[in-house]
């Protein structure tokens, strides 16, 4: 097992409404995992997004990043794809190099680059409006990768697209994952969707914020079509789906097979 | 044979407008150098956008066109079968007429009443920009001095307007003292939509991309260049739009109050002095020139917003259905 890249200790975000968006929360994040954090609107896992990503202050606690790694190699992809509507494909993405000083010619091949890893190569010249939603999510992916990050927080970005689009750009994301390596933190509502890509989902609870299972997911990468179809893939979306609605009918929750869990967790 | 003459104009001046579309049309596919997977989409629109277009402007124009026809043509035969006296309510030809007599007369002081609109409007511009941009710098500016900007646009300028002709001969005096003082009045009223709309536009940047450009450490003056102003752009011409033909306004109202005489004499001394002497057909040539600059501005300030605009914004964009 890895050691962990981003340390999360005893988290509490409270909004000058009163909200208590996050409370006490813990959380390791090792490196290379594609980590999951799911639960109802209003359980802070966007905001745990925001608070790595540096958006926003906490009220308490610490976020400690492991050597080797800062907040300088992170990149986000938002709900929305965010794009600039004035700017073509290529000046979207290439955003975060011009923001940084790096010279047009410089960024050339970065550019090229990334939109060959979201295979949107031939679309530099077009306005975000000509793309179509799941286009315009690969820009943002796109816009994303091409500082080279090593850390990707993605803040539902699949939420707004068709059930087709999203099982494509999932089994697309997987991919370049694999190939990559990066540490993903991916904030979604969609548990079929959280068991498919990750090796670990965080199922959080609402009012306060806080963390009520934490569910590693020990099926192997490649997953293919066979895995969504598989009895153990339903079997986690189950174990995660009563984890939800036991933490919204305000049990606790137990987390179920801790040896079964040590056992798959290769 | 005056008929023939304006028909032509008006085929002339679609022909003109035809050659626009040709070329936005054109100008869809930058450089031409878009591979084949792209081309397929905006190829797509350019040509069913263009035909749809050629159409819905043709119904555009010929529709009011029509319309002013009518209105004219019975405007001429009810002035020619009432015997109403021309200096009550000369008929459309006698002020074509007229306007072709007296444009040796009345063509100067269009232009004077142009500079002063174009000076104020350009001033209203820079000035209206750099207020706004310093209004979403800080909340706290915006929220001392935007009730202000209120104030002045809520002053009639016809009350205010002999006080500044007063106070600029005091510092600027000679022949263009009075030049400058009706630039100050059409510029205080043709400031504030500028400071309005660009205000909203700046700070309706979408929030996300203001999040983005946080975490890539942008700085505030990278924010505003690259995210801000373009933010704004839509906002601050549909200001411009309207701020132009408030300049115009502007500069005639304070010309009527000013009255100046002599050689410097702007379009609405002239169609004071008409009225004054009772040629009320050269009243409505005057009023006509200077309802046309007014149309003309409008036209060039939307043909910019057009072509600025024109690639990327839902307010240019052409749809199919």
């Amino acid at each position: 097992m890895t050691h962990p890249a981003i340390t999360l200790s005893d988290i509490t975000k409270v909004y000058s409404n009163g909200t208590v968006a996050l409370q006490h929360l813990n959380l390791a994040i090792e490196e290379g995992q594609f980590i999951s954090l799911v639960g109802p609107s209003g359980c802070g896992k966007s905001t745990v997004l925001r608070m790595i990503a540096g958006l926003g202050k906490m009220s308490s606690g610490q976020i400690e990043w492991s050597s080797g790694h800062s907040q300088r190699q992170l990149a986000f992809v938002f709900q929305e794809a965010a794009l600039m509507p004035w700017a073509t494909v290529q000046d979207n993405v290439r955003l975060p190099l011009k923001l940084a000083g790096v010279s047009y010619s410089a960024s050339r091949t970065a550019v090229a680059e990334a939109l060959e890893l979201v295979d949107l190569t031939g679309f530099e010249k077009c306005y975000p409006r000509e793309l179509s939603g799941g286009m315009k999510m690969r820009v943002s992916i796109a816009r994303a990768l091409v500082t080279k990050p090593e850390v990707l927080l993605m803040d539902e970005p699949f939420g707004a697209l068709d059930e087709m689009t999203r099982s494509r750009l999932n089994s697309d994301l997987l991919a370049l994952w694999s190939q990559k390596q990066w540490t993903v933190i991916f904030v979604t509502h969609n548990i079929y969707e959280a068991v498919y890509l990750s090796n670990r989902v965080i199922v959080m609870a609402a009012r306060p914020g806080r963390v009520v299972a934490d569910v590693p997911i020990a099926a192997p990468y490649p997953r293919t079509e066979e895995f969504r179809l598989s009895p153990l893939y339903g079997e986690y979306c189950r174990q995660i789906s009563s984890a939800l609605s036991q933490a919204a009918s305000g049990q606790d929750v137990a987390i179920a097979n801790p040896d079964r869990r040590a056992a798959e967790y290769v | 044979m005056l008929l023939r003459q304006l028909t032509a104009l008006i085929l002339e001046l679609q022909n003109l407008l035809m050659g626009r579309i040709n070329f936005t049309a054109g100008s869809d596919r930058p450089n031409g150098s878009i591979p084949a997977l792209a081309a397929k989409p905006i190829g797509k629109l350019g040509t069913a956008g263009l035909s749809g277009m050629r159409q819905l402007l043709s119904a555009d124009l010929l529709a009011p066109v029509g319309v002013g026809f009518l209105v004219l043509a019975f405007w001429e035969i009810a002035v020619r079968m009432s015997g109403v006296q021309p200096y009550l309510l000369p008929g459309p030809l006698l002020v074509l007429q007229t306007l072709i007599s007296e444009w040796g007369t009345l063509f100067p002081s269009l232009v004077i009443t142009f500079q002063i609109t174009l000076a104020a409007f350009v001033v209203a511009v820079i000035s209206g920009l750099l207020v706004s941009v310093l209004f979403t710098q800080s909340k706290w500016i915006e929220r001392s001095f935007f009730p202000y900007a209120v104030i002045l646009q809520t002053t009639p300028v016809v009350a205010i307007a002999p006080l500044i002709i007063i106070w600029v001969r005091q510092v600027v005096p000679g022949d263009n003292s009075t030049f400058v003082a009706l630039v100050i009045c059409a510029w205080i009223v043709a400031l504030f939509p500028i400071i309005a709309n660009t205000t909203l536009g700046l700070n309706s940047a979408d929030h996300n991309l203001i999040n983005l450009f946080q975490l890539y450490k942008a700085s505030r003056w990278q924010t505003l260049l690259h995210l801000r102003l373009p933010s704004a752009m839509p906002y601050f011409l549909g200001g411009l739009r309207i701020s132009g033909g408030l300049a115009l306004i502007g500069a005639v109202v304070a010309e009527f109050v000013a009255g100046t005489g002599g050689t410097k004499s702007g379009i609405a001394y002239q169609i004071l002095i008409s009225s004054y002497n009772l040629q009320i057909p050269r009243m409505f040539a005057a009023l006509l020139m200077t309802t046309g600059l007014g149309v003309l501005i409008f036209v060039l300030l939307t043909l910019l917003s057009d072509f600025l605009l024109g690639k990327w914004h839902e307010s240019a964009v052409r749809r199919e259905n």
